[in-house]
């Protein structure tokens, strides 16, 4: 079957079988390598990416139920690493080995587009799903505030230039 | 030269931490013993290039599995180089055991045998540098200095950068290693200092850089499907239809035990299977799912290879004669006869699986007799021997290319995935990516060894301990005419085990049970089991002297003599160090506050230490325990003496704190059950680990900076928190958990 998908602001269209999960679509048909294959049954998170804007895992989500949704995995979160969650992983050096953290940052990512001040326990309630087999938990909750902040800061930087422009 | 798996059974006699240096150093003193290579020189032309910008690009050659190797090493060779962190770039080697010398990822082995010869490289290569500049300037080499990538020659204001003598310098000959000279470690500007791992650019943009990322023209994607019991071969299987299936381009059988014997009683080499190819991985995976197949299941299955069985078995086992004595200190039953206070005790643990998050892959291409392999391997050279061995080719025509490997734990120190990759690709002709699926990764794991203790100790009226008795059962095969016993891999306890040397009449029997399933190091072997048991035990002796226990581990180890001194060899590991003990003791309780103050009813803090991998280090959680047996770890904290100098801080504490985490899995979460050979849990909702909301919200790490060389922390700050944990759960609730996972006993996370 052919379906016509909206990845990273981009239409593709992929032959896959309808029962396909949407992370070996991205895997191994359009070579988005970032989504990671963990457990397979929904209990990991290494596969999350974001559909209209919720983090889901792509191990759990057919091909065929994905329809016009758009699908935004790690490498669609900026053209050029400058994400507040990706400039905040690499500033608090979140990860060990580093598999788990594009799962964490679209939950995190999501997380942030909601919810842009979180308390620790939005933080824990928003990230339940994806595991650290490392255990670098403590520095993803501190980069979550962390882009938190940066994210704050780069709208008010928004808002200002535009203030400025408009004089 | 290949690496022989039997190595793994030379257990070395120092225990705790000197086992596992055996397994790694063996095969290279064998192969020096034969007359094989000696261990690659510490070479700047093999690690360094000085690019024409004045950019270095430093070689990293040990496999990354996220303990930040890639970025460590370079780290001590751009230090005595004297060049800018930021001008360095890092580029992974492939293997080769001509040009590096050892490259692999165990047993917390990195600093302690690199810590000398990669800061050999930087200074030879600055010393080149100087030597270079001189020529060129015609001033003595006494005069001149070096600062972030420069020679300069302060007298007349000159300098050159690195790139610009980089020709000269590199045509030079290299410097007598001997005449090399450190720098103080107070100049250090990249030692010490905190540095982010070098990949984490390519990490949060989500590059391809994993091994089950690697992509080569051409490739089909295989599953191997194998039989639920170790060394089970297929009898039939329905491949006609297999082949049939959308997507699927071959299907074969493989059955090869010739070429890979097993090399462990418990290790079948090439397993039987039947290997699956199509255009994706999911086509493949969907083709398995369909196959009907006949196994010949062997002589494993059978109901004595059940965990209950086993469980069973070590208590009849514990009540009889001991197969082997290990250890017999003064005279243990009579001391406990005559001890003013007894405390009697059955410990155990389970099978645990490793479930490193990226499952086992590797891509792998046969073409004219050669191979070329994309690995994650934490042992590459095992890996190239085991493959060379099964393809009939010679070592030197088997490629290896080292990729980032999402975690490892010790699961990527055995290459059975690689073995059967090359074999799938040499069978079908194209390049193939084999791809475990999860369940295939914990049903076919070298296992955490399970276990059982049984101990039995007294205390005199003073609360010093006078007997101590353990009748550890394990693993292994039993020769009853020779009375000699054969562990199971990495299910041995040495005779040097803790508190051996602080009890005067000290006893170590044990007996095995022949086992089916394979066994192997995981992060902390043998310590990771060890430690639960018997820093709890020493707990309940403190608590039955009526003393604090923290002061109660102090005063054990004001009991032993000096640490015996290393043998030498290459099992060469000095014992544990009291002195060095009693320091991190005693910096965890000034840290946590230990006897200070009164917790709420349902809280407490719980102590316990550990040595392992020549590190010493010492834990204490605060926990809350509720009426419904609910978990809380409210803090943890973390004192480790791992030597003079921590190379990078940020790090040391990431991996620090992970361990904490990790180990809390073990004591909760983690159990593999075994019925009929077969392994039962299949993935993480069986086998969890700790979530985010578990974690304890503050995991303190203070580093005792003591006048040793520098050793490795991955695997040392694991095993303590076990017990720091159950004491605490004791403490705050008076139940004394002594089988893991504690999940079994009722517990759960808060």
């Amino acid at each position: 079957m052919a379906y016509k998908l909206n990845v990273n602001g981009r239409s593709a269209t992929v032959d896959a079988s309808p029962d396909t999960p949407l992370l070996w679509v991205l895997r191994d048909v359009l070579n988005l390598h970032g989504t990671k294959y963990g457990c397979g049954i929904g209990q990991c998170g290494a596969c999350t990416v974001q559909l209209g804007g919720r983090a889901v895992r792509s191990c759990q989500t057919p091909v065929s139920a994905v329809g016009n949704a758009a699908v935004l995995t790690v490498e669609g979160l900026s053209t050029d690493g400058t994400h507040p969650v990706q400039i905040a992983w690499q500033e608090i050096d979140v990860p060990q080995c580093g598999y788990c953290q594009a799962g964490q940052m679209m939950s995190a990512a999501a997380l942030l587009a909601r919810t842009p001040k979180p308390t620790d326990k939005d933080i824990d309630s928003a990230m339940n799903g994806n595991l650290c087999r490392c255990g670098t938990y403590l520095r993803i909750r501190q980069a979550i505030h962390k882009a938190a902040e940066l994210a704050t800061s780069a709208s008010a930087r928004t808002v200002q230039t535009a203030q400025n422009g408009s004089r | 030269m290949a690496i022989n798996r039997r190595s793994f059974l030379k257990v070395s006699a120092a225990g705790g931490g000197g086992l596992l240096l055996g397994l790694y150093t063996q095969p290279k003193a064998s192969a020096q013993g034969r007359g094989g290579p000696a261990p690659a020189p510490p070479d700047p032309h093999v690690y360094v290039k000085i690019n024409r910008d004045n950019t270095v690009t430093i070689m990293a050659k040990n496999p990354e599995v996220g303990q930040g190797v890639k970025t460590m090493l370079p780290m001590l060779i751009a230090e005595e180089l004297d060049v800018d962190w930021k001008s360095v770039k890092i580029e992974q080697t492939d293997f080769d055991d001509t040009k590096y010398a050892t490259q692999f990822a165990g047993g917390s082995l990195a600093t302690p045998q690199n810590w000398v010869p990669m800061r050999q490289v930087g200074a030879a290569g600055r010393a080149l540098m100087i030597k270079a500049a001189a020529q060129t300037w015609t001033v003595p080499e006494s005069e001149c200095s070096t600062s972030a990538g420069k020679v300069l020659h302060k007298a007349s204001n000159r300098s050159l950068t690195y790139g610009e003598l980089a020709d000269k310098a590199w045509a030079m000959p290299m410097p007598d290693l001997k005449t090399l000279k450190f720098k103080d470690p107070a100049e250090y500007t990249i030692i010490g200092k905190p540095q982010r791992q070098r990949e984490l650019p390519a990490i949060v943009k989500g590059e391809p850089i994993f091994g089950i990322d690697v992509t080569v023209p051409g490739m089909l994607f295989a599953v191997y499907q194998k039989c639920p019991v170790f060394g089970g071969k297929v009898a039939n299987a329905n491949l006609d239809e297999i082949k049939q299936m959308p997507g699927v381009r071959q299907a074969f059988v493989i059955d090869r035990p010739d070429i890979t014997e097993p090399v462990l009683p418990n290790d079948p080499g090439l397993e039987s299977g039947i290997a699956i190819l199509a255009d994706t991985w999911w086509q493949a995976q969907s083709a398995r799912k369909k196959l009907q197949v006949t196994w010949n299941e062997g002589p494993r299955a059978n109901d004595s290879q059940s965990s209950a069985v086993f469980a069973q078995r070590a208590q009849e086992l514990s009540t009889q004669k001991p197969h082997k004595t290990i250890r017999a200190d003064g005279d243990a039953e009579a001391n406990l006869g005559s001890a003013a206070k007894v405390v009697e005790a059955a410990y155990s643990y389970p099978f645990i699986s490793h479930a490193p998050l990226e499952p086992q892959n590797c891509t792998a291409h046969v073409k004219d007799g050669k191979c070329e392999i994309w690995t994650n391997s934490q042992i590459p050279q095992g890996g190239r021997g085991l493959v060379a061995k099964a393809l009939e080719v010679p070592e030197r025509d088997v490629t290896l290319h080292m990729v980032r490997g999402g975690g490892g734990f010790g699961r990527r120190l055995t290459n059975d995935y690689m073995v059967e990759a090359a074999y799938i690709a040499k069978t079908a002709g194209v390049p193939v990516k084999l791809l475990w699926a999860r369940e295939d990764d914990m049903t076919h794991d070298y296992y955490r060894p399970g276990g059982f203790q049984f101990l039995k100790a007294g205390v005199d009226g003073s609360g010093k301990v006078v007997a101590w008795r353990n009748h550890f059962v394990s693993y292994g095969s039993f020769d009853a005419q020779k009375g000699d016993v054969r562990f199971a891999n990495a299910a041995a306890m040495g005779p040097t085990e803790f508190p051996q040397r602080f009890v005067p009449n000290y006893a170590l029997h044990t007996s095995v049970m022949e086992l089916g399933i394979r066994t192997g190091a995981l992060r902390a072997p043998s310590s990771n089991a060890f430690a639960f048991v018997i820093q709890s035990f020493i707990d309940e002796l403190a608590h039955a002297a009526g003393k604090d226990p923290v002061q109660f581990r102090l005063d054990l180890l004001a009991a032993g003599g000096p640490a015996p001194q290393a043998a030498p060899g290459p099992f060469a590991a000095p014992g544990l160090n009291a002195e060095r003990m009693k320091g991190v003791v005693q910096l965890v309780a000034e840290k946590s506050d230990w006897g200070k103050g009164d917790l709420p009813k349902g809280r407490a803090k719980g102590v316990a230490f550990h040595f392992s991998h020549q590190g010493y280090f010492a834990e204490v959680a605060e926990v809350s325990v509720d009426a419904a047996k609910k978990v809380k770890v409210h803090k943890v904290w973390v004192a480790a003496d791992v030597g003079s100098q921590i190379i990078n801080p940020s790090g040391a504490e990431n991996i620090v704190q992970g361990a904490i985490i990790d180990g809390m899995s073990e004591l909760m979460h983690q159990e593999i059950t075994v019925e009929k050979g077969r392994v039962v849990e299949t993935n993480y909702n069986q086998h969890g680990m700790v979530r985010m909301a578990q974690a304890p919200p503050e995991i303190e790490v203070h580093f005792l900076k003591t006048d040793n060389p520098p050793t490795g922390l991955g695997e040392p700050s694991l095993p303590p928190i076990l017990p720091a944990v159950a004491n605490a759960i004791f403490t705050a609730s008076g139940t004394r958990v002594r089988s893991l996972p504690i999940s079994k006993s009722g517990f759960s996370w808060a």
